[in-house]
């Protein structure tokens, strides 16, 4: 299977500190991945490079079947060549309703001329209920994202995300905050996901990682320390030693 | 599904309109020369340019209340738009004028002889005979109007471009823009400007080809003119706030990270919304100087700008019907208190004069309504609407 995001030797430097050291990575057009690291480890840089936020010293980031270079492209490009990102802290647009924010989300021509020329269709409709539906939010459309709870708001996230059709989702602490209840539709939820499209899954929760029952980057320094499933990466004596032994 | 019409999903649109044609029948009616003449042709002038104001303050609402950007420089945009009708109506008064007197030779003059004859007319009082390049287009009013929302909207589109480009916000953002109208007004200020330095352009109220209307009349249908665009401003921006592109606006103000992720480009809309505003804007000013007679870089003083924002704040900006109480009540409020004929205050023995004390009286008014009452006036429906629905 050919891969659908691969990141070459990258390296990322903030005032001296090697926050990416010569990382590798590739993932796949359908697959489930978590990755995990104790803090510092580049997580969070990672992700940021990936989508656009941040641009690496050097290294390659290569998208698609045509293997095209993120790094000339901005956020919005990125996000738009199909790249969801959900950040750890629920960031939904607090003082829109439920159905303004999906809508906003779904897949459409980005353009402020096309968005000005936008109008809300049979299926634009049908396809905001579809989608809160699916996230648990179908009686909430009318009311302000603010109004939400905490856990609400991140499904409203998640079903943001949705709405963009994503070929690859970057998933930033998915259970932080969220109730037993709602782990385990998340859990479900990211696992059904994964068999259409390519989903990291940035986690601390060792227990969540283990219900996603999926393959595990495991991030030390900035770079890979192992690679394998769960049980794999944790006999490894090293992983155990900078992240799990503590 | 059947959508809901325009008018009825903003209803602020209707009851601005209901509004605006109740006002200009009342003055029309109260006025010299179409009514009872209750009101002075100087009382229709300022009731006049604050319909002005109003709109040029919902163009600021747009950009401050919807987009996020505390812009400092609109009245750049509003001087402008003056400067580019200002520069027809002194031309073409100046050039019947000559022409006038020329017809008294015994050659009749050429057009040469007679844009000479203008030029001396105008650029005298700084020193100069020649027409400068920028009023190459100010004998025609077809090309002056088009020039009112050209230029302004040029130069927002260009300050723009760069500073969005560069993703300078907040603080430093609303520094640049304050920046641009003070660069703006010190090159006005110059005398080989091209547009006669601190003299500005005057005589503007008198309207060529309409010198028989008289001053009167005028005012009236500058009156009228201004709540038309009021009306028009006031619905395209509704219009523009209402659907998905509104949605991305406000979305942009409240988190434009986010926004870059769900892939929209954060600043093309800023340019949009900045431009279009920038354009109403100078619509705005080009309807307020001829009430005004005279335009000065004055106008472009970075004061001018920070009071449109204060009216915004003080009416409750992110409400397009916010930003017209705001500029109406504190403008009006404004010309009565520094106009002298308020009572002066005493306080056992100390006099205050309100022409002294009025800036700190409305400084102090922002500063609480910033702390206590961030929604402004226009949070007084809220309420309203919470005491009739319990």
């Amino acid at each position: 299977m050919s891969a659908l995001l691969e990141v070459r030797g990258i390296s990322k430097t903030f005032d001296g500190f090697k926050a990416i050291n010569d990382l590798s990575f590739s993932i796949g057009q359908a697959e489930l991945r978590a990755v995990i690291g104790p803090n510092g480890a580049g997580k969070t840089t990672f992700m940021d490079i990936v989508t656009g936020k941040t641009t690496p010293d050097e290294g390659e980031v290569l998208w698609g079947p045509e293997s095209r270079s993120l790094l000339k492209m901005n956020e919005a490009q990125i996000a738009r060549a199909g790249v969801g990102r959900k950040f750890q802290r629920p960031t939904v647009f607090e003082d829109q309703s439920v159905a303004d924010n999906l809508t906003m989300a779904l897949r459409a021509d980005r353009n402020p001329f096309a968005v000005l020329r936008w109008r809300p269709s049979h299926d634009s409709e049908g396809r905001v209920a579809e989608l809160a539906a699916e996230v648990g939010l179908s009686d909430q459309l009318p009311r302000k994202a603010g109004e939400l709870s905490h856990g609400q708001k991140q499904w409203l996230e998640i079903g943001m995300l949705l709405a963009q059709e994503p070929q690859l989702l970057l998933v930033d602490e998915p259970a932080a905050g969220m109730t037993l209840a709602e782990r385990e539709l998340t859990t479900t939820l990211l696992c059904r996901l994964a068999e259409t499209r390519a989903v990291v899954v940035v986690e601390h929760d060792m227990d969540f990682v283990r219900r996603l029952n999926c393959r595990v980057t495991v991030l030390h320094q900035g770079s890979v320390l192992a690679e394998g499933s769960l049980d794999h990466v944790t006999r490894n004596p090293e992983v155990i030693e900078v992240y799990l032994g503590r | 599904m059947q959508r809901t019409p325009f008018i009825l999903r903003n209803p602020s649109v209707l009851a601005l309109i209901a509004v605006l044609a109740v006002f200009t029948a009342a003055v029309t009616a109260a006025s010299a020369a179409y009514g009872t003449g209750l009101l002075p042709t100087s009382m229709i002038k300022v009731l006049g340019k604050t319909l002005c104001l109003a709109l040029a303050a919902v163009a600021m609402d747009l950009v401050w209340g919807y987009l996020g950007i505390l812009s400092l420089g609109q009245m750049a945009f509003f001087a402008l738009g003056g400067y580019m009708i200002g520069q027809w109506l002194m031309y073409a008064r100046t050039e019947s004028i000559v022409a006038a007197s020329m017809a008294a030779n015994p050659i009749p003059p050429t057009p040469a002889e007679l844009q000479e004859g203008v030029a001396g007319q105008i650029f005298g009082v700084v020193g100069s005979t020649d027409l400068p390049w920028a009023w190459t287009f100010a004998h025609s009013l077809p090309a002056q109007l088009a020039l009112v929302v050209l230029v302004p909207g040029l130069l927002a589109l260009v300050f723009g471009w760069l500073a969005f480009r560069s993703r300078v916000n907040g603080v430093y953002l609303s520094i640049l823009t304050q920046a641009m109208t003070l660069a703006l007004a010190l090159w006005l200020f110059q005398n080989d400007s091209g547009f006669r330095g601190n003299n500005g352009l005057s005589g503007l109220q008198n309207i060529p080809g309409l010198e028989d209307v008289g001053q009167a009349r005028l005012s009236v249908w500058f009156l009228w003119a201004s709540a038309l665009a009021l009306a028009v401003g006031y619905a395209l921006a509704a219009w523009l706030m209402g659907g998905k592109f509104g949605s991305v606006t406000r979305a942009i103000r409240d988190d434009e990270t986010r926004v870059r992720f769900l892939g929209y480009p954060v600043e093309g809309f800023k340019l949009a919304v900045f431009t279009i505003a920038a354009m109403i804007t100078a619509i705005a000013g080009a309807l307020y100087y001829p009430q005004a007679g005279i335009i000065n870089p004055a106008e472009l003083a970075p004061v001018a700008s920070i009071y449109l924002a204060v009216w915004v704040a003080i009416g409750g900006r992110g409400r397009l019907y916010g930003a017209v109480i705001g500029a109406v009540v504190v403008s009006l409020l404004s010309s009565w208190f520094t106009g002298g004929r308020a009572p002066d205050l005493n306080f056992a023995g100390l006099r205050m004069a309100w022409v002294d004390w009025w800036q700190v009286a409305l400084g102090l008014t922002f500063v609480l309504v910033t702390l206590f009452a961030p929604k402004g006036i226009a949070g007084l429906f809220d309420i309203l609407n919470r005491k009739a629905k319990s």
